[in-house]
């Protein structure tokens, strides 16, 4: 294996990805400059339709809506959880890990499901309220944004969690030491040395989370139900129910902009607090 | 971070408490699922007012349950040809990228990992456009090629780590010795490696067994896959069969997730 060569290692994924990955959303950005799935004829209809319509362009701000706060309410428990992670011992970080990786290994559809129990009702909440008198009658979480984040808080958690863990982990501790002997009290410690060492984890999951959270078809409508309308479900609407692909195809696209947008915006972040 | 004065101590204390309600969270639902699995109740009350095994048995039932028992059989077959294929593939680009210091392995690299941030739900419609303009019908293997995809990513991520840690002079020295690359790769390099490649096949199996956004797109009705399956089952009828489901896949991630940390240190190498 001399490394002159090497290259042609990677050429069977590299392949593999053009033919099966690239090729795939080259067609679907041709698809949705078009007439019909034939690529009969180029035309922007599909295009005016996402951008002319209301009820679509409210569609796309509330799954980018749904986006940020699933990345805030993860990052508000998951950054928490990875400092109680970074000052424990090894037993209490082996719960940490294992809690963090178990939910990311079932299912999503599990997740989901597990959500309608707790949301319902006759969920764990409700039953709870009313058992503690805080409520008389149960209240709506199911097919409530509230609820949809709430669920998603748990779902994505494992992508915010363990890029943040793994950031942490390459602290110094004795950085750690030397703050607090030179006076620096915790919330110094933690504003000035830990999260900026921390934050390419935090961008990464945050990211990761994001991404995750916009797609999240079954989750978004199994718990969001049909009163709350996020792109990925039109573009499934769209596809297989009404069959119109340029429709489907521009939301898809539109759906990946934003992200791809996004996600730019996040490493462009890092960068400017690593220069900072 | 010893000598914690007033303000410290409030905040070290609001840190707990987030992070105690952190690990609520994550596993709470898991815990909820299994009980809710025994229920005697129709409904999805919670506590469940009973426990039977009921809904078991209706699962395991090979006539009642014969749909999700294909479903599940498809689901196995694709994942383990998924992480068959992607495990193949990654090795070789992760060695490739480990190797070299050039410029295009660093593009190859953040090409190889897309399919992790990109909208599954639009990789998954550009998949059907892409197989029904080829004219291809439904088949397992067309899953396979979009999941393998998806999958790709997560087997590379812990091959690529693994592979990053082989130290060249060892690779010099089997040349050296007068070994042929692929007699260097069987004997020196796949066993160095194989940590990180058992691990990145396991979590290619994960990723296309868990797959939605693909799956949603590229199944039928013969070729039916279980999260597709139970999904519809939760939206038309609740059916409380979706929670012996649940409780089944709970159990096999929780049993695969000791089995693989203790073999190859599965819990590290995702956090690292």
């Amino acid at each position: 294996m001399e490394a002159r060569g090497v290259w042609r290692l990677a050429l069977p994924l590299g392949i593999a990805q053009l033919l099966f990955f690239a090729a795939p959303l080259l067609l679907l950005a041709g698809t949705s400059f078009s007439t019909d799935e034939n690529l009969t004829q180029t035309s922007l209809r599909a295009w005016r339709e996402v951008v002319g319509d209301t009820f679509h362009i409210q569609s796309a701000i509330n799954t980018l809506r749904l986006g940020a706060l699933a990345v805030c309410a993860t990052a508000l428990l998951a950054v928490p959880l990875a400092l109680l992670h970074l000052a424990a011992g090894p037993v209490l970080r082996r719960i940490i890990l294992i809690a963090a990786v178990l939910p990311l290994l079932t299912s999503v559809v599990v997740r989901t499901f597990s959500w309608i129990v707790i949301l319902g009702r006759e969920g764990v909440i409700n039953t709870t309220l009313m058992g503690l008198g805080l409520t008389s009658a149960p209240i709506a979480l199911l097919q409530t944004e509230h609820g949809l984040v709430l669920a998603l808080t748990q779902i994505e958690m494992p992508l915010m969690l363990l890029p943040l863990i793994a950031a942490m982990a390459r602290i110094d501790p004795a950085l750690l030491d030397a703050s607090a002997s030179l006076g620096g009290s915790l919330f110094r410690t933690l504003r000035r040395v830990v999260l900026p060492l921390a934050l390419p984890g935090l961008l990464a999951g945050a990211t990761l989370v994001f991404a995750s959270a916009t797609t999240a078809f079954i989750s978004q409508g199994v718990i969001g139900g049909g009163r709350l309308n996020y792109l990925p479900a039109l573009v499934w609407q769209n596809a297989m129910v009404v069959f119109d692909w340029p429709l489907a195809a521009a939301m898809a696209l539109t759906l990946m902009a934003s992200v791809l947008m996004v996600a730019g915006l996040l490493s462009l972040l890092g960068r400017g607090a690593r220069h900072a | 971070m010893h000598r914690f004065s007033g303000g410290d101590k409030a905040l070290a204390l609001l840190i707990m408490a987030l992070a105690a309600l952190a690990l609520l969270v994550l596993v709470g639902p898991v815990l909820v699922v299994l009980i809710t699995s025994f229920t005697t109740s129709q409904a999805l009350r919670f506590p469940p007012p009973g426990l039977t095994l009921r809904w078991y048995q209706e699962l395991f039932d090979p006539v009642r349950s014969a749909q999700i028992h294909r479903a599940a059989g498809n689901s196995l077959l694709v994942a383990t040809l998924t992480a068959i294929a992607a495990t193949a593939l990654a090795t070789g680009a992760a060695l490739a990228i480990a190797r070299s210091r050039a410029g295009w392995a660093r593009f190859a690299e953040g090409a190889f990992m897309a399919p992790l941030v990109l909208p599954g739900i639009a990789f998954g419609l550009a998949a059907l456009m892409f197989f029904s303009w080829l004219h291809l019908p439904p088949s397992l293997w067309l899953l396979v090629a979009g999941h393998a995809m998806i999958a790709g990513p997560f087997a590379l991520r812990t091959i690529g780590a693994s592979a990053a840690g082989l130290d060249p002079a060892l690779l010099e020295s089997s040349a050296a010795l007068g070994a042929s690359p692929w007699r260097t790769f069987r004997r020196v390099v796949l066993p160095l490696i194989m940590p990180g490649v058992a691990a990145g096949a396991f979590l290619a199996f994960v990723s296309s067994l868990d797959n939605v956004p693909v799956s949603l797109f590229l199944s039928s009705a013969q070729t039916d896959m279980l999260p597709i399956r139970l999904w519809g089952m939760m939206e038309t009828a609740l059916d409380v069969r979706v929670a012996a489901a649940s409780g089944v896949l709970v159990a096999v991630a929780f049993t695969l997730l000791l089995v693989m940390d203790r073999a190859v240190g599965l819990v590290r190498r995702m956090s690292a």
